[in-house]
């Protein structure tokens, strides 16, 4: 189908982008990457007045460092992600979970903010965000404001942007020496959307596990972390009996769907499987 | 209505467009580029797929004023020359050798994203080969010499002969299974 009519805002700066905003009526939407919102306008499921389109605002691309952390600016395409060579030596744990994401031409177009703002629950990114504690900055018209991953994702489809805000930028930590990722992702068919991924990551000093952060995908109507896990993981050897026996906590406190592809009982089966597999291998077993 | 322009297959275009139309149906309905098909709704066939700047995109999940200011190629633009005297572009003519094709329904998509995999990765394997074309769908064909295609064309085009032993089209592989050819 066609979408229904709106009017089209193509800013050139984040500035412009919001007074597009503030000036762009009741129903305002941001257009990034376009591959979940213009599906979603084709169905006519969403209908906005005003599209403001970001793909123009130079300013909201690329990645950069800031001592010990990344910048991701919004606008950043998948594609983009998996040939940046900072992404390549500090954020592999991101790497590993854009290359699932969708296909090669979807992934030109979709943007790491994008995927993020849009919050589906099956989406991959969130988890990773999520897992390496990233910090969103937010830009609206009275500022900037940055937000924690935890308090970002709120629910199913929905964050802590505010109506005329938007997200500029994301900033994760670097993952350098001692540490191992692994993003697990169970789906049916390639270009699918995960049924349960889990992203993992360990650092590891001498045999023992220091630290590990692990996110699951679309075990909730938000990403989680598997805490209870994290917490079992810290200080025991890498082995693979201590990670399978972490791993059977992995499912604790989440809330999966029933849907045509899992019943919730299956889908907290499978978090305890990946997470075994994905801190297996970040721990290098 | 906002103005666009646009260079399609090498011919600079300037129109007005509503912002809703999608790139794929400015391209058939007002250049009558019909060679880029429309398989869905929900972005996931791939057979709309042109290069947008040289990078394969999903024509119906861009919206025509976006490419204001861009380069678009379509399948109608890969060939060199015209009409009896073209030539087809060697991924094109490796498709119709290798028989990777039914219906050809998918098989504009299938070629433009070949073509812009074997930028990226001018000699995949198999698995490569797969993986790259993910975005597109073919209902017919299973793949197999859709994959074979990709290989002879990437064998051509790097000017050495492809080292698959079965670079030939897998006319007869149904006939092989007991049950198909019980049925025959
Ligand atoms: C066939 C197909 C398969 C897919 N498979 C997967 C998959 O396996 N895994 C996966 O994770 N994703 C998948 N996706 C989704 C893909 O990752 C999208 O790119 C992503 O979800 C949305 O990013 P986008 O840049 O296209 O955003 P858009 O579609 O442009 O926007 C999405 C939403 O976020 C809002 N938004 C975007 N940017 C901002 C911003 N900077 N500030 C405020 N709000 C903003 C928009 O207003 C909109 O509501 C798939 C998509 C398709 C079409
Ligand atoms: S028509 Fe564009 S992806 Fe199906
Ligand atoms: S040849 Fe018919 S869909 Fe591919």
């Amino acid at each position: 189908m066609i979408p229904a009519p709106f009017a089209y805002a193509r800013p050139s700066t984040i500035e412009e982008a919001l007074q597009a905003i503030a000036d762009g009526g009741e129903d305002v939407k941001v257009l990034a990457g376009g591959q979940s919102l213009i599906p979603v306008m084709r169905l006519r499921l969403a209908a906005p007045e005003t599209l403001v389109d970001l793909t123009r605002v130079a300013e909201l691309r690329g990645v950069r460092e800031d001592g010990d952390m990344l910048v991701i600016g919004a606008m950043t395409t998948h594609a983009d992600v998996l040939t940046d060579p900072l992404l390549a030596q500090y954020g592999q744990l991101i790497v590993q979970a854009t290359e699932t994401v969708a296909d090669r031409q979807v992934r030109r177009r979709g943007t790491f903010g994008g995927a993020l703002a849009h919050a589906d629950p099956a989406g991959d990114l969130p988890a990773v965000a999520l897992a390496l504690d990233a910090e969103f900055v937010l830009a609206g018209p009275g500022g900037r404001r940055t937000v924690p991953a935890a308090e970002f994702f709120v629910d199913y489809l929905t964050t802590a942007l505010e109506e005329g805000e938007l997200l500029v930028e994301i900033r994760v930590p670097k993952l350098g020496e001692g540490w191992g990722v692994r993003y697990e992702k169970f789906n049916r068919v390639v270009q699918a959307w995960s049924i349960v991924a889990v992203a993992a990551a360990v650092r590891r000093e001498g045999g023992r596990i220091a630290e590990a952060r692990i996110g699951l995908t679309n075990m909730g109507p938000t990403p989680l972390r598997a805490s209870a896990t994290e917490a079992a993981l810290v200080g025991v050897d890498v082995s693979l009996e201590t990670v399978t026996a972490a791993a059977a906590q992995a499912a604790e406190g989440t809330s999966p769907s029933n849907d045509l592809n899992a019943q919730a009982d299956y889908r907290q089966h499978l978090a305890q499987v990946l997470t075994r597999r994905a801190v297996a291998a970040a721990a290098g077993l | 209505m906002t103005q666009i322009n646009v260079r399609v297959d090498g011919a600079s275009y300037t129109d007005d467009v509503e912002p809703r139309t999608l790139l794929v149906h400015y391209l058939r309905e007002q250049l009558g580029k019909v060679g880029t098909v429309v398989g869905c709704d929900t972005s996931n066939c791939g057979a709309c797929t042109v290069h947008l700047d040289g990078q394969a995109v999903k024509s119906c999940t861009v919206f025509a004023v976006q490419a204001d200011g861009c380069q678009v190629t379509t399948i109608e633009g890969v060939a060199t020359g015209e009409g009896e005297s073209a030539t087809l572009h060697p991924v094109q003519r490796a498709f119709h050798e290798m028989h990777g094709l039914q219906c050809g329904f998918c098989t504009p998509g299938m070629i433009m994203a070949s073509i812009d995999l074997l930028k990226e990765n001018p000699d995949p394997s198999d698995e490569e080969v797969r993986e790259g074309i993910e975005g597109n769908l073919c209902r017919c064909t299973g793949y197999q010499n859709i994959v074979r295609a990709v290989r002879q064309a990437a064998a051509e085009m790097s000017g050495k002969a492809a080292d698959d032993p079965q670079a030939e089209p897998a006319a007869v592989d149904t006939a092989a299974a007991d049950h198909v050819a019980a049925q025959a």
